[in-house]
């Protein structure tokens, strides 16, 4: 059993800069957590605070029941791969693996055991004897995972151990990491900016900006019900349209077409998110669409990703995904706006209006 | 298979270009250790009218029947062992201080390296100074804080004119040595001790088994060229004891400046050089052979 648990965390360098402010959260065992957000969102910070590279301002870490807070890096049993790998370049892959071991004096038999077993688990075996500067750098992401996995740690840090790969091997190691962390049981804290890591290897995404945590939970949730307008820019590819917009009446008016609000709901001037893939060609019975002329056409092979201009106010653009084999016309397109899949959110607090 | 042009084009450049090099390597230090080689083999004196008599191996077994010859090796030997592991040590101590971040580094490292850059005559006239026995600072230093009770003439006495000596080349270059260190460690990831430290290992550790082992390459490098230059010092000596008192500090380049500067005997300074530089040779060439190894080995 080892949960890791943050509480209150918080990180300042001078007054200004403040890449951590106040973060609580829990990770229990089996759960895979990751910390995503653009560059300089602190979740880098959080890592180290939590890896004890980095002393917090305020705040403490919890792993187990134990508050590692005061102790130093090597007595808190976690085990971190780095982005760069940090691979020993005087070492040989097996001494790489088994370093974390050897300072903690294991029997020789057990780290040969379980060096074994790592590597195999890695496909390291034919690699053992050689040094990181004769590996590829799939190899050296998997001696550095390796590192990581032998140590049977409680509790796993991962500082964007993709983004050094090319795009193709990034694909396929994501996939073998989902399944080689499904048979750990200690918490996973992942940090990426790519939320296509986030969506498919976690049981739970922290978003994070400017040193806040913005929302918390499933991928499915985040995706679904983005608690405001950072998350719900952020989350999603191709992005959501986010377009603020003034109230008339219990609607919004869209160039020259009416919108209805959510009920209930009273803010002054609102955002009306949708995403390009909810946006299609109208059926029979759609009660909220809207028209306006193509600009511009996007192959992505499988959906054409299709720009318009909503008719009325030309100021305002639509992106739609549309499938690759649908006939379209490129003037006065007619899209469908499906009213359940619109996202609300205030235009002042921009914290999300509809449940 | 086809002719490769383009390859043949340029290694006839290539040679083409380093050819005035290589003729002016040719000119400056083949011949003149050639000829020192050449004339080893003949008695040329004030006893030969200073003409070239033949004279085979007999310089050579001169060499070995020659006292001074011995006491000017073993001093040397004495020099360089000391000044090394001196200039090591603390070229190591004052890197690890550079490589630490803190305010005004650059001006630090800019001053660190001054000694190493002013001329080593001067350094040399100011070390003999310092150690006077009646002006100088060091005695008046020692006199005040009643470490010793009269002066002491350092430079007169044969064992203290020996570490005045490694004492003033160590001040002038363990600067040389930490800077090249300094890159060393610079070249050293910040991840891999952060690595290191999650997997457990005391700052201590760190040093020996992630620090030691990447600088190295620097090392090796560093005590080749201080070897070197030690083994063959010459102005340092010359200006600060001139090899005295008694010869307690006489290098064999003192000795074989002496030779055939002051005794006119060529031929013997010759046998004195080549002999000085088939030594200097084989060093450098061991340590080569172990530098290359090492680096295969972290490849």
């Amino acid at each position: 059993m080892s949960k890791l648990e943050l509480q209150n965390l918080t990180k300042a360098y001078s007054r200004d800069i403040v890449p951590v402010k106040k973060l609580s959260l829990a990770v229990e065992d089996n759960e895979f957590l990751t910390l995503v957000g653009p560059s300089g969102c602190g979740k880098s910070t959080i890592l180290r605070l939590i890896a004890g590279l980095d002393q917090p301002t305020e705040g403490r870490v919890i792993i187990g029941d134990r508050d590692v807070s005061p102790l130093p890096p090597g007595d808190r049993n976690i085990a971190m791969v780095f982005q760069s790998y940090a691979l020993y370049p005087h070492m040989t892959v097996r001494d790489n693996i088994a370093s974390g071991l050897k300072m903690r004096n294991l029997p020789a038999g057990d780290i040969q055991k379980r060096v074994q077993e790592a590597s195999g688990v890695l496909g390291l075996d034919p690699l053992l004897d050689r040094k990181p500067a004769k590996l590829s750098g799939g190899q050296r992401q998997r001696v550095a995972l390796a590192r990581a996995l032998v140590r049977n740690p409680d509790v796993f840090l991962l500082d964007e151990p993709l983004s050094n790969l090319d795009a193709l091997l990034r694909e396929q190691v994501r996939a073998d990491l989902k399944q080689i962390f499904a048979d750990q049981k200690s918490p996973i804290v992942y940090v990426t900016h790519d939320q296509t890591e986030a969506m498919t290897l976690s049981t739970k995404v922290a978003v994070l900006s400017n040193g806040h945590l913005q929302q918390l939970g499933h991928p499915n949730e985040i995706y679904k019900t983005p608690a405001n307008r950072f998350v719900a820019s952020f989350i999603g590819s191709p992005q959501m349209n986010l377009i603020p917009l003034s109230r008339v009446g219990n609607d919004v008016a869209l160039g020259d077409f009416r919108v209805p609000l959510p009920s209930g709901s009273t803010a002054k001037s609102v955002i009306l998110g949708i995403r390009p893939e909810h946006l299609r060609l109208p059926r029979e019975g759609d009660a909220c669409t809207v028209s306006g002329d193509v600009f511009l056409v996007e192959n992505l092979g499988m959906s054409d990703l299709v720009s318009l201009r909503v008719q009325g106010d030309p100021s305002l653009t639509l992106r739609a995904l549309l499938p690759a084999d649908a006939t379209w016309s490129k003037e006065n397109l007619r899209l469908a706006l499906p009213p359940e899949l619109i996202h609300w959110f205030d235009g002042d607090t921009e914290q999300r209006l509809n449940a | 298979m086809t002719r490769d042009y383009i390859r043949e084009r340029q290694q006839r450049t290539g040679w083409l270009l380093v050819t005035p090099a290589l003729l002016l390597l040719l000119l400056v230090y083949a011949f003149p250790i050639l000829r020192a080689f050449w004339l080893s083999f003949f008695t040329e004196n004030l006893s030969t009218s200073l003409e070239p008599v033949f004279s085979g191996l007999d310089n050579y077994g001169r060499m070995a029947q020659d006292g001074r010859f011995w006491q000017s090796m073993r001093n040397t030997a004495v020099f360089t062992v000391f000044t090394l592991i001196f200039e090591l040590l603390l070229g190591l101590i004052i890197a690890l201080s550079l490589d630490q971040a803190f305010r005004g580094r650059g001006w630090v490292r800019t001053i660190a390296i001054l000694p190493w850059a002013l001329p080593t005559a001067l350094i040399a006239l100011a070390w003999r100074w310092i150690f006077n026995t009646e002006f100088g600072v060091w005695n008046d230093l020692l006199l005040r804080l009643q470490i010793i009770s009269n002066p002491v003439n350092w430079l007169g006495t044969p064992d203290w004119a020996m570490v005045a000596v490694i004492g003033a080349d160590v001040w002038k270059t363990t600067s040389f040595v930490a800077i090249l260190l300094l890159a060393g460690l610079q070249s050293i990831s910040q991840d891999l001790y952060e690595a290191h430290a999650i997997d457990g290992a005391s700052p201590w550790q760190s040093f020996r088994q992630i620090t030691l082992p990447l600088i190295a390459p620097q090392i090796v490098i560093a005590m080749l060229f201080r070897f070197a230059q030690a083994f063959g010092i010459f102005d340092l000596i010359q200006v600060m004891t001139g090899g005295g008192p008694g010869g307690a500090t006489e290098m064999v380049s003192i000795y074989i400046y002496a030779a055939v500067m002051r005794y006119l005997d060529f031929g013997y300074g010759a046998a004195l050089v080549t002999v000085t530089f088939l030594v200097l040779i084989a060093v450098v060439g061991i340590t080569w052979l172990y530098l290359s190894r090492l680096r295969a080995k972290t490849e």
